[in-house]
């Protein structure tokens, strides 16, 4: 059995608002913008005590990313939060030109990502954020697992310089990284050493592929389970290694297939090291209300379904 | 009025034209339209310190060009307004440019602090640099400029109201009134109403300028502007203009909003543009 022992569920937006209140305390630069969803971002801790570097846009989300890119001025940190969906697709110009191009310092801080936002429905349930994001040049994407991950990414994002995009979600998951770890961008994170097939997971699906661990152990196949958090710059010394050492590999997230993190694996590994490998994610398809168990299951995204992609490649 | 800030905005059309021609795109009628807007900011107004640039640009005034497409003449006044050498304007277009088609800090040009050319946008960068100057309790302005066209981006009135129910009063935006964009006028394109009026309901102070190519009421009109600020609005200038103002047949028609004039046209234009300052050399 792997050793990760989850200290009790938490959603890893709470993890965000933790990490941003933080900062508000230690870094007088950090400025936060809010279109009208603070609650859902748990972003209030920092409003409340730091109201004079808290910008609340109302529904505007193209007017806040503007402002962001605006408030770098000074050597401000803006952090701005909504949901995904309203965060990439619905201000994917705004991101480009006044954020990306022109080279601001801006976190854009993403919640209520993939499926497991659950009974909202696909309007609200983008699993394109990845793909369109990663496309940007120059931008750094993250998918973190869970609460402390996330808080400890929040903190670690405010001293890189330059735009990056932070993806985390709505349900309460298991909480089971170390709170003393510091996230470090762009490093992949072995979490269970193994032999025969590389298991590459972000986001909720990291602890379904610890699941999965468990389960593959019992019949003998020793499986290599590395959170790959940062999508973008990605880490090809620990997927190199990885790959050379297993000959086969996995991914898992909850995000389409095209665009996400397992076509990062697959073009890294096909320039680099070609060998097969399974892909679990969203097959070209919008999702749908529901619990997040329910979800994860219906789309092909939970454990079972990563036992079951384990079991066809290592039949390649 | 200082008698030599009149004699630039000849030189600077000249510019925007010789740069046009030069590489036969870009656009001269926006540009040439907003000419002694640019001049009068830049060379009267804008508290600022062009060397060496700023990207902060902490206790100076900062300016947002929102419609990007207009940047021959921002080109032309930054160079001449010392941002960098008055010679690369000769790069306008070309490859390995700092002057890219719309302008962008992206290759690190002195005097651009954002990327702009896919409209209304720079509306909300620029309520965020003020709000920042706010922060900082740094009392310069920030100043911007949209086309009239543009207003029709939604973003643009996401960001009019915030400005206005947040009382930004140290922004200035001026509205480049010339009732034109590429498919026609506004008024068969998509017709504006009362931009005036609609600006005061989101919470703005607007004053109007009624000759936009006339230096002096420019200067007077973005003087009162300033006068405005501060005082709990965000001030808007309605400042209508001709597009192509300066020679005779590209003044007042869509026509030049993204057409480079050939040799002959070119030519005849120039006639009409006395060179007051020296052309930058080719």
């Amino acid at each position: 059995m792997h050793s990760y022992i989850n200290s009790g569920n938490k959603d890893t937006r709470s993890g965000f608002g933790s990490g941003l209140h933080d900062l508000g305390k230690i870094n007088p630069k950090v400025v936060a913008l809010c279109s009208d969803l603070t609650g859902s971002l748990k972003m209030n801790a920092f409003a409340d005590e730091f109201p004079d570097r808290f910008f609340q846009t109302g529904i505007a989300e193209a007017n806040m990313i503007g402002m962001a890119a605006g408030l770098t001025i000074g050597g401000r940190i803006p952090f701005t939060g909504t949901f995904a969906n309203f965060s990439t697709g619905r201000v994917y110009d705004q991101i480009r030109q006044s954020i990306a191009y022109s080279g601001k310092n801006v976190k854009i801080c993403a919640s209520h990502a993939g499926l497991t936002l659950g009974e909202d429905g696909a309007t609200h349930q983008i699993l394109e954020d990845i793909g369109l994001m990663k496309m940007l040049p120059g931008m750094i994407v993250i998918s973190t697992c869970d609460y402390n991950e996330t808080k400890a990414a929040t903190i670690a994002i405010s001293n890189y310089s330059g735009p990056v995009y932070l993806r985390f979600g709505r349900p309460k998951v298991p909480n089971f990284t170390s709170p003393e770890k510091p996230f470090v961008i762009g490093k992949a994170d072995i979490l269970t050493e193994g032999e025969d097939v590389t298991i590459i997971a972000n986001g909720h699906l990291v602890w379904e592929a610890l699941e999965a661990y468990n389960a593959l152990k019992q019949i003998g196949i020793s499986a290599e389970v590395i959170n790959f958090s940062t999508i973008k710059p990605l880490d090809l010394e620990t997927l190199l290694k990885s790959a050379k050492k297993t000959g086969k590999v996995v991914t898992a997230e909850e995000h389409q297939r095209n665009g996400g993190l397992g076509d990062s694996i697959s073009q890294a590994l096909s320039l680099n090291n070609p060998c097969p490998m399974e892909m679990v994610a969203v097959n070209d398809s919008f999702g749908e209300s529901g619990k997040p168990d329910q979800l994860l299951k219906k789309y092909g995204l939970d454990a079972k379904n990563i036992i079951s992609a384990v079991d066809r490649v290592l039949k390649r | 009025m200082n008698n030599s800030i009149e004699l630039i905005p000849s030189q600077v059309r000249r510019d925007i034209l010789r740069m046009v021609h030069d590489v036969q795109s870009g656009h001269p009628g926006g540009s040439m339209g907003c000419t002694e807007f640019f001049v009068a900011l830049y060379f009267k107004l804008l508290n600022h310190s062009p060397q060496p640039f700023n990207m902060d640009g902490e206790n100076e005034d900062l300016f947002f060009l929102s419609n990007g497409h207009i940047s021959p003449v921002f080109y032309s006044v930054l160079a001449r307004s010392g941002y960098f050498p008055i010679e690369e304007l000769n790069t306008f277009r070309k490859i390995n440019s700092r002057l890219q088609g719309h302008p962008t800090t992206h290759e690190g040009l002195p005097g651009i602090r954002v990327a702009s050319g896919s409209l209304g946008q720079g509306l909300s960068v620029a309520i965020g640099a003020a709000q920042a100057k706010r922060l900082s309790e740094d009392k310069s302005l920030v100043f911007t400029l949209h086309g009239d066209g543009e207003l029709q981006e939604g973003q643009i009135w996401e960001a009019a109201l915030y400005a206005g129910s947040k009382k930004i009063d140290n922004i200035i935006s001026t509205i480049d009134a010339n009732g034109q964009q590429i498919d026609g006028s506004t008024d068969d394109v998509m017709p504006m109403g009362d931009i005036g009026s609609k600006f005061e309901s989101f919470g703005w102070d607007v004053i109007q300028i009624d000759d936009g190519n006339d230096l002096s009421k420019v200067i007077d009109g973005l003087t009162a502007g300033i006068d405005h600020s501060g005082k709990g609005k965000p001030v808007c200038i309605i400042m209508k203009t001709e597009m192509g103002a300066g020679v005779d047949f590209m003044s007042g028609t869509h026509k030049w909003h993204g057409i480079a004039p050939n040799d002959e046209q070119l030519e005849v234009a120039l006639s009409q543009l006395p060179e007051t300052l020296g052309d930058y050399p080719l």
